[in-house]
């Protein structure tokens, strides 16, 4: 049923998926001699979390850069709803609304989480550059506007109480958070996340998985997700994408991935005899 | 007891957005205005004017510039010495060829085509980084420095190789030129102060100024949540560069009132500047005061203290003086490496509770 070119599906769950939102056609990436993505190829729909799996080095994050523009693939394309994308800068890329998330935090460490969250917005505000020096008028009111979005964010993610505090000083679970309520502020239409239950206790991952779930069900957001915890990823993905040496060797929905011989190959090893 | 926040309660983010949100604060801060326009101009003489307040105005507008590069934006840069001769230059260039133009306009322009000039000298930044930066940076001070003293066309042809400030007034006041009275100049550089740390502060709290900041903590991932990088270092060396090109404009033009390239716009400008910035707090604009207060007040206040107080003679003190403010930056970065501002916000800190701090 997923591969039909049909507009979508519904979940078991009762959710609607909606039609293609992006597609990978054939990407290869190398870095010198070292292949990193092999001729891959998978497509993402409006509306469903779609996970990408694999053992370290598989090219996950590769393949998270692609889409974000950091890497060009040199063969193959990538299609964004439904129009080839032209090779892009990054910043051009979260113009086109997808936001995304780092497996190593990169959050401004210079900045308060408030700040840090304002910066989300930047693809929102536009106000000149002299109304800005003035602080005149549309700035300001700009200012405010984006302000109350972000307190929304702040709201949706239970960090009011560290609003103000510079983000050096927060522990490692609440920066993934902010990093979370950062990639949010911008109202993605897809958001990338790297890892982001990597390094969490349960109770924070079940605070994360709690999140993502909500803000796919809350806002429609379009998920694509790179996990390394099994239980998370079947719990909350409705298709994966299974990665190995840089070749993909399962995709479908996790039952059927969770079958797949040659994913329990890749992640259990094969005895050669 | 004295300094709170308990029951200053914001309703807006407006309020809570703006530059004193603690009441005290801001009638500090209106109390300094008030007793800076008000009061000093009554009191000061040219003693006061010309060695101390002026100077440090104008320092404060070049340490302002260079913070918003260094602090804001992270490009790091040693070219600030070429940049207010450029201020200087175009100043001088533009009083001498439009005379009916006010001497504001004048500076304002001379900001304008020093912002131009920094921006080609930012370009490279798109490339390099820290360090290296620095050093093409360096390039900048020293070609352009090579370039005011060279060509004849920027000194007017004048035999000394000096340019100096004709005579031009503000309401019938003289500020610049022999004839200009301290308290006139005194009153333009504060007011030029104001306004721009003001401008200052309003960029680096918006958006602007967020973009700047993302560079500066982490580059590729402001690039990728969406600040497109040209357009963040470039702007910030055109601000920076503005800054610095009005204080250059300022220094010639109401200070100094003569000036040679090589000699008021070396490398020791620069590296001066950068210490202001330092020592004062990077990404702070209280810091850019602090930190020119500390280098321009500090050395005259030891001077005052070592010949008028203990007798001592005029070189010996002066030689002193040269190590102990050299002393007193160590002990200062030792102390508390993000400078004088964070010193100022923890002793904040610790008024909120004081005297029951437990």
């Amino acid at each position: 049923m997923l591969d039909t070119q049909d507009d979508g599906y519904m979940t078991a769950d009762g959710r609607k998926i909606g039609g293609v939102a992006m597609e990978m056609k054939n990407i290869t990436l190398r870095f010198g001699g070292v292949v990193a993505i092999k001729d891959i190829s998978f497509d993402i729909r409006w509306g469903e979390i779609r996970a990408i799996i694999g053992p370290n080095g598989a090219g996950k994050s590769s393949m998270l850069n692609v889409i974000s523009g950091f890497y060009h693939p040199q063969e193959g394309d990538v299609f964004y709803k439904g129009f080839k994308r032209p090779r892009m800068r990054p910043y051009q890329v979260a113009q086109q609304g997808i936001a995304r998330t780092f497996q190593n935090i990169a959050l401004f460490e210079g900045m308060s989480v408030l700040d840090n969250i304002m910066t989300g917005r930047l693809n929102h505000m536009n106000a000149g550059f002299l109304k800005q020096a003035l602080w005149w008028g549309p700035a300001a009111r700009e200012e405010e506007e984006n302000r109350a979005k972000v307190e929304k964010v702040i709201d949706f993610l239970e960090i009011q109480h560290i609003r103000k505090t510079p983000v050096a000083r927060l522990p490692y679970g609440l920066k993934k958070r902010v990093e979370l309520a950062r990639a949010l502020a911008a109202e993605p239409e897809i958001l990338l996340l790297d890892e982001p239950m990597a390094g969490m206790n349960v109770e924070e991952k079940e605070d994360m998985c709690r999140f993502v779930l909500d803000v796919n069900d809350e806002f429609g957001t379009t998920i694509v997700l790179i996990e390394h915890d099994m239980g998370v990823v079947m719990d909350l993905s409705d298709r994966v994408v299974v990665m190995d040496y840089g070749k993909k060797i399962g995709d479908g929905t996790p039952d059927e991935v969770r079958n797949n011989q040659e994913v329990i190959n890749a992640y259990l090893g094969v005895a050669h005899d | 007891m004295l300094y709170r926040e308990a029951g200053d309660f914001k309703t807006t983010y407006a309020s809570d957005n703006q530059t004193f949100p603690i009441r005290f604060d801001r009638y500090g801060y209106y109390l300094v205005l008030a007793v800076a326009f008000l009061v000093v101009p009554m009191f000061i003489n040219d003693y006061w004017a010309n060695s101390i307040v002026v100077p440090f105005l104008i320092y404060a507008i070049a340490a302002l510039g260079l913070n918003i590069l260094i602090g804001y934006c992270g490009q790091l840069s040693l070219g600030t010495g070429a940049f207010m001769a450029v201020g200087a230059y175009a100043c001088y260039k533009l009083m001498v060829g439009m005379p009916g133009l006010n001497i504001v306009f004048v500076i304002l322009l001379a900001g304008l085509v020093t912002a131009a000039v920094g921006v080609l000298f930012g370009l490279p930044s798109l490339r390099i980084k820290g360090f290296y930066l620095a050093v093409a940076t360096l390039a900048a001070q020293f070609f352009l420095i090579w370039l005011f003293t060279r060509t004849p066309w920027f000194f007017n042809y004048s035999p000394t190789g000096m340019i100096s400030a004709p005579t031009r007034s503000i309401f019938g006041y003289p500020v610049t030129g022999p004839s200009a009275s301290s308290v006139t100049v005194y009153l333009v550089c504060l007011t030029f102060v104001v306004a721009l740390a003001w401008l200052a502060r309003n960029l680096t709290r918006g958006t602007l100024g967020r973009r700047w900041m993302a560079i500066r903590d982490m580059d590729i991932a402001a690039e990728i949540i969406g600040v497109n990088p040209l357009m963040a270092k470039l702007s910030a060396f055109a601000v920076s560069s503005f800054l610095v090109g009005v204080s250059g404009a300022l220094f010639f033009s109401v200070y100094l009132g003569a000036a040679e390239a090589g000699e008021a716009f070396g490398i020791d400008k620069s590296f001066l500047v950068l210490f202001m910035v330092i020592i004062g707090g990077l990404g702070s604009i209280l810091g850019s005061f602090l930190g020119a207060a500390f280098l321009v007040v500090g050395p005259v206040l030891l001077k005052l203290l070592l010949v008028n107080q203990f007798g001592w003679s005029t070189d010996l003190a002066a030689h002193l003086e040269i190590m102990i403010v050299g002393a007193l930056i160590l002990v200062f970065l030792i102390l508390e490496p993000h400078g004088l501002a964070a010193l100022w916000r923890t002793i904040k800190d610790k008024l909120r509770l004081w005297p029951f701090p437990h």
